[in-house]
């Protein structure tokens, strides 16, 4: 089973240098494509790879790169990586940001030439400080072998690279509110149209891309668009980086082919439950996504088998709810989140989030009432889809709604015996 | 009253921004940096130097979780209190901590050895429950790890 982008990480050793990163087949694909290929030939590619955003959204990556104007010489043009990882339960850019920065930074180097950018960032969540030392050492090192900077490879090509740290808020996830971060405003989301890819970061067009997935770029201009779909023998090509926090016996990450079930995940994988507890419920794909059940435990973790059952793939980092953890106090603790993350831009996230958050805790508490449930109903409609400014209160909502649906009982019986069955 | 060593920081972070105020952010970091807190002083002086109001720098500074407007104790603890550190039981870790050193979230100890804050998910998520304090971060707490972690911060 091939694992391109992990088969030379290994914690043991020390991170990849520019050395061993070229030693090992590194900065090739930048060669290939500056050298041999036009930009609109690697957009190309990139779509018929198939390969989607990996951040959460799921959008098809070369689509969204064949936004971009081009015959625009001269203007200049933003590539991003997002490395704010900052989703709960979400810790897979992580490991490759730390374990091989180099393939990063060819990912985003490619990425930039497809779409013709000139300046580029990788914006970098305050707490990994190992990765910020590590991305920083590695783009000097990038720097000075000539694949950064001025007419890179001798192909006329030019590319600057910074490193920009946060200073902590989820918001920053949202491409439009990290575009505001970088332009050192508030975080708060951005209309669209215009979308980043037409006026984005200084109102310039700009890219922001995952971290995974831009870490693919370089495998798929290497091997080409057929061999990225093999890697998957399912509907979604590629591999994806699966995670698994919660009382397991083997909590970590694993590179998979896409598609890999939840029960291979959680059995094969994780080593299954830890002794003495057993699995009620599954976050799929970080704390804004539905819950799976028993029931759906044979679920592909590819985009379409996951939606058909309700959820969403999300950042593919699992999040294992157990029968000695109280459902109630687990989705509190997610609404907590939420209501303290919202930026405060439009009003039914502002509002409709710490109510929920206050109706989760007084049901928790023991002093819910029946018609709390319905409250919570009605918030999980008014704070969906379509209803706020961007994606985090719909997010906040898929695992109340799914939460209601599948531990209606646990509610009720909070309500009922007024206390938390599990203090 | 901006230092010089501050000046010639946030005028390197100017320099690779079309728009003065686009450094807001490195700005306020810097500052921070050397003085361990923002005061109304330093927002002022901050504000001034990058051309923007001090109102307009203000609403930067309170909305991101690390900037902060009010003095911190030498170590700042940050405690990850989100969802696989809540099934893995940060709270005890919480109660362990208020019981070492009587303080609770957002307070600082009196001798100012110690803030302790809340923080959102710090990505180690295998590893949970987990803390930071200044620049290392805890893996797999327990209780009885925490005495021992503490010892290091004087």
């Amino acid at each position: 089973m091939e694992r391109p982008l992990t088969q030379h990480i290994n914690f043991n050793r020390s991170s990849l240098n520019l050395k061993d990163y070229q030693s090992v087949g590194g900065y090739q694909a930048v060669e290939k494509a500056l050298t041999s290929m036009a930009p609109g030939d690697i957009t190309k590619m990139v779509i018929e790879a198939d390969l989607k955003g990996r951040g959460g959204a799921g959008f098809s990556t070369g689509t969204k790169w064949s936004f971009v104007p081009m015959n625009t010489l001269g203007q200049t043009k933003y590539l991003i990586a997002n490395a704010d990882e900052m989703e709960p339960g979400t810790f897979k850019d992580r490991m490759l940001l730390e374990g091989n920065p180099h393939q990063l930074i060819e990912g985003m180097i490619v990425a930039a030439y497809a779409i013709q950018a000139n300046i580029s960032y990788v914006f970098l969540r305050w707490a990994y400080k190992k990765a910020a030392w590590l991305i920083k050492h590695a783009i000097e090192e990038a720097y000075t072998a000539g694949y950064l900077g001025k007419n890179i490879l001798g192909s006329g090509f030019n590319l600057e690279m910074h490193l920009h740290t946060g200073i902590g808020r989820y918001m920053c996830g949202e491409e439009t509110a990290l575009l505001n971060a970088l332009e050192g405003k508030r975080a708060t989301p951005r209309t669209k149209p215009p979308f980043p890819q037409v006026s984005g970061l200084f109102g310039k067009p700009t890219i922001v891309n995952n971290v995974e997935t831009l870490c693919n770029i370089p495998h798929i201009v290497n091997h080409g668009a057929d061999w990225f779909k093999d890697l998957s023998p399912g509907s979604d090509a590629g591999t994806k980086i699966y995670g698994i926090s919660g009382r397991v016996n083997k909590p970590g990450l694993w590179e998979l082919p896409m598609g890999t079930t939840v029960r291979e995940l959680l059995e094969t994988h994780a080593g299954g439950m830890k002794k003495g507890v057993s699995f009620r419920a599954v976050l799929p794909g970080g704390a804004s996504t539905d819950f799976l059940v028993e029931e759906h435990l044979d679920v592909k973790m590819d985009y379409k088998s996951i939606a058909a059952a309700g959820s969403r793939l999300g950042t593919g980092t699992m999040i294992v709810l157990d029968d000695q953890t109280c459902p109630v106090g687990f989705i509190h603790n997610l609404e907590h989140f939420f209501a303290q993350e919202s930026c405060g831009w439009c009003t039914p996230c502002r509002e409709g989030l710490p109510w929920t958050e206050k109706i989760l805790l007084s049901i928790e508490n023991g002093t819910g009432r029946p018609e709390d449930l319905e409250l919570l109903e009605m918030h999980t409609k008014h704070l969906g889809p379509g209803n706020t400014f961007c994606a985090l209160a719909p997010g906040a909502m898929e695992p109340l709604q799914s939460g209601l649906k599948y531990f209606r009982a646990d509610f009720e019986k909070h309500i009922k015996e007024k206390k938390c069955p599990w203090r | 009253m901006l230092s010089t060593d501050e000046i010639r920081r946030i005028d390197h972070e100017i320099a690779l921004v079309p728009v003065r105020k686009a450094a807001s952010i490195e700005a306020l970091k810097i500052v921070q940096h050397h003085r361990g807190w923002i005061s109304d002083e330093s927002l002022q002086a901050i504000a001034a130097h990058l051309g923007m109001s001090a109102e307009e720098l203000d609403s930067v500074a309170t909305f991101y979780n690390l900037i902060f407007r009010k003095p911190v104790g030498r170590n700042i603890i940050l405690l990850c209190d989100s969802i696989s550190c809540y099934v893995m039981g940060y709270e005890q870790i919480y109660t362990h901590l208020q019981a070492l050193l009587h303080i609770k979230f957002g307070e600082t100890t009196p001798d100012d050895r110690f803030t302790l804050l809340p923080n959102p998910c710090l990505g180690s998520c295998d590893h949970a429950p987990v803390l930071m304090i200044n620049q290392d971060t805890y893996r797999d707490l327990t209780t009885e790890k925490l005495q021992e972690i503490l010892k290091e911060y004087k």
